[in-house]
């Protein structure tokens, strides 16, 4: 960058400050994964519980999908009517993600609790009243 | 396209873009944006079955392999190096990109090339990881691996394992031939004649989505 000329001066500074964003970008990339990596090895070895690592899993694969789309799609820096004619649309998936697993739970209540020779819950108050018979 | 941008200004007032971008640019983001649900729709699917199944195999029994090592488990080693090679083109891209705003012709030339390196060489470990599981008996149909509490699994699993891994990775595959046409056109010199590299940009675009799609894919598959 030394030998170019002094009127393109500006130029090569706005470009080391963005080259420094993206390859700041690519290394919170990184450090998450490697993190993310380190956790499921570690959850391999210990068996935490499930619900707090799959939820710092989400979390964090959110943080990545951020920087992408605001760094390197370099949505961040465009005007916010672009950014929200993006963003608006995805809220739908709010619903759709909790719909359908809610629906994918429930399937897995019914299959577990429907199925042919399991005990029926009608039975449990039928031991409540032997119960009271015997008093 | 180089308007100003001043607090006050009335974007809807006609005689120019509202969102300050290109028309190529905007249905860009606007196929992006019904991709992302065909994308969604897929992993949603596959969520919903995996909360309808009482048990699933452990991703960490299933991708333990990695080239050259045998019968060594190496959990999540391959997966990684998947990841952090579509991670390391997204940047070489981003770099052409940047490189194409500066009209350093050169420099566009010799990111772009990084980026479809980095393009093929994910797809070659794709290609390794989808023949070694073919190897181990497990296709479209057919599933080799028990759930993680030992009962017999279904195909839920490889089914959508191939189907949106195979969906991502034709993804990529068009993103590099996209790449190659772009970066014939670079060495040409039909961008320098036309005076910017916005052509560059919006590949650019598409290939960052591939790299997003990728993070889902793999936390969905291979973390959760």
């Amino acid at each position: 960058m030394s030998n170019t000329h002094t009127d393109a001066g500006q130029d090569v500074h706005v470009a080391d400050s963005s080259t420094k964003t993206i390859w700041r970008t690519f290394w919170i990339l990184l450090g998450i994964t490697v993190f993310e990596i380190c956790i499921a090895l570690a959850h391999m070895q210990f068996h935490w519980p499930k619900l707090p690592v799959n939820s710092l899993f989400i979390i964090l694969t959110i943080v990545k999908a951020f920087f992408i789309v605001a760094e390197f799609m370099h949505l961040g820096h465009e005007i916010k009517n672009l950014i929200m004619t993006v963003l608006m649309p995805l809220l739908l998936f709010v619903w759709f993600i909790i719909a359908f697993l809610a629906d994918g739970d429930s399937w897995k209540n019914m299959r577990k609790d429907l199925a042919p020779g399991t005990p029926k819950p009608v039975e449990k108050v039928q031991v409540i009243e032997h119960e009271g018979h015997h008093e | 396209m180089d308007t100003a941008v001043t607090a006050k200004k009335k974007w809807w007032s006609g005689g120019h873009s509202p969102f300050n971008v290109s028309y190529g640019k905007l249905m860009m983001w606007y196929f992006l944006l019904s991709d992302a649900f065909t994308f969604g729709a897929l992993l949603i699917s596959y969520g919903t079955i995996r909360f309808m199944s009482t048990s699933w195999p452990d991703p960490n029994e299933v991708f333990r392999s990695f080239p050259g090592m045998g019968e060594r488990h190496i959990p999540m080693g391959f997966v990684s190096l998947m990841t952090f090679i579509l991670i390391m083109s997204s940047v070489t891209m981003v770099l052409a990109v940047h490189a194409g705003h500066q009209r350093r012709q050169k420099d566009v030339v010799k990111w772009l090339i990084w980026t479809i390196i980095g393009g093929i060489a994910f797809l070659s470990c794709q290609a390794w990881e989808w023949t070694h599981l073919w190897h181990e008996g497990a296709w479209w149909g057919q599933n080799p691996f028990l759930n993680a509490d030992g009962t017999a699994a279904s195909s839920n699993f490889t089914n959508f394992f191939f189907t949106i891994t195979g969906f991502h990775g034709l993804h990529v595959t068009s993103g590099v031939v996209l790449n190659i046409v772009i970066l014939s056109n670079v060495l040409k010199g039909t961008y320098e004649n036309r005076g910017h590299y916005e052509m560059v940009e919006k590949v650019g675009l598409y290939w960052h989505f591939v790299d997003l799609v990728w993070v889902f894919v793999f936390t969905c598959f291979y973390l959760l």
